[in-house]
């Protein structure tokens, strides 16, 4: 105890020194030696992005109870990560979490909030239902979400308990630290839908919508 | 609810004025039924509801049921719900497999309208005078009825340690 204090009382005492300039030549070089650390900036950027995620406020059955309400109030406490901000928009969210079954009629509902949703973006398959089916093997519910959209972090159970949501949650971000791009869009035939908030062909509108816009316009004016 | 001796007297009423409407009555574990023609379904409610002392004026459920192996195939169920006397009475139509077509009762109850594009979507029953009959629950593009019996029941085959041989390891 007495040598981590003695330690701390020289760190400020080098760093009141540094701060005075008093520091020079081969101390300065050992304090910023120790303080200093030197990455890549996609390293850099996977590390923010990966600890402010915006899940998107969004249920789909019984295990909504267990992702997002549950996992953002006080016991769980989902903000110890960073993604405490849940959006009710998917154009301000990057986390989709599939908490629960997938009818048939609600998948293309589904997979068009993951369209818009803006790059880059993640989606958790929660439970036994969106993962495979689960006990619903019928003609109603879709047998996995990745069936219609690209999942990058299934969590078993039925439902999971909010702690294992949340372990999958930090598998999602080591995963997002490590490397983000899994190639998904070349496996799902999706290369160029890519949405971006400003730039990029997607924030451009199509010829055919650029050619109404105009027409309109012109009828407006005469 | 009328008790089996009280059944018989409303099919006597009934006979009264609309004769033949009623086929047979049924009185199991104290739950009354009037079996009618499916073509005069629409008579017999009426008169149930309209006719002074009777007062079934609640519709409180319609559904159908496939009875597969049976012929006729489909009964619709018509849960009647007097509120004064609170006594229940289920009306029961039965419907051939080939044309499960009946009379729509969405201007006697108008809580019909949604259960019979239910029954609609999931049997294939066509009631005739429905204001729009379409589907209701399921995607507008899906084909089939699901809820018929003969209708396969979908899913996947999972492969457990257990079930290896059945679907192949």
């Amino acid at each position: 105890m007495e040598v981590e204090r003695r330690k701390f009382e020289a760190r400020q005492a080098s760093a009141r020194d540094m701060l005075r300039g008093d520091l020079e030549g081969a101390d300065l070089e050992k304090y910023v030696e120790e303080r200093v650390v030197t990455t890549t900036f996609e390293k850099m950027l996977n590390l923010a992005r990966a600890n402010s995620i915006f899940p998107l406020t969004f249920g789909l059955a019984c295990c909504a109870i267990e992702a997002p309400i549950s996992i953002v109030t006080a016991r769980y406490d989902l903000a110890r990560f960073g993604a405490e901000a849940l959006r009710a928009s998917p154009r301000q969210a990057d986390l989709i979490i599939l908490s629960g079954r997938v009818s048939i009629k609600m998948a293309p509902v589904v997979r068009r909030l993951y369209d818009q949703m803006l790059e880059p973006k993640w989606a958790i398959s929660m439970g036994a239902c969106s993962s495979s089916g689960g006990m619903f093997a019928n003609y109603a519910v879709v047998q996995g979400a990745d069936k219609f959209m690209p999942i990058d972090m299934h969590i078993p159970g039925c439902p999971p308990r909010p702690e294992a949501v949340m372990y999958g949650f930090n598998k999602l971000q080591r995963k997002i630290i490590g490397s983000p791009d899994q190639g998904w869009r070349r496996r799902y035939n999706a290369v160029g839908t890519e949405e971006w908030a400003r730039g990029g062909p997607a924030s451009q509108p199509s010829p055919e919508a650029a050619e109404a816009y105009e027409l309109a316009r012109g009828l407006t004016l005469a | 609810m009328p008790d089996g001796p009280g059944l018989e007297l409303l099919r006597g009423e009934i006979d009264t004025d609309a004769p033949g409407a009623v086929l047979a009555t049924s009185y199991e574990k104290e739950r009354a039924a009037l079996i009618v023609d499916a073509a005069r379904v629409i008579d017999v409610l009426t008169w149930l509801r309209d006719t002074p002392g009777q007062g079934y004026r609640f519709l409180s459920s319609l559904h159908v049921a496939d009875y597969l192996p049976a012929e006729p195939r489909f009964g619709v169920h018509y849960e009647l719900l007097n509120r004064e006397r609170v006594e229940r009475l289920r009306v029961k139509a039965m419907l051939p497999a080939e044309s499960p077509e009946i009379d729509s009762c969405v201007e006697l109850f108008p809580t019909a309208n949604f259960q019979e594009r239910e029954a609609f979507d999931f049997f294939g029953v066509v009631f005739h005078g429905h204001p729009e009959l379409t589907r209701i629950l399921l995607p507008e593009d899906y084909v089939g009825f699901p809820q018929r019996r003969d209708f396969p029941i979908g899913g996947e085959p999972v492969t457990f340690t257990y079930s290896e041989g059945r679907y192949g390891g």
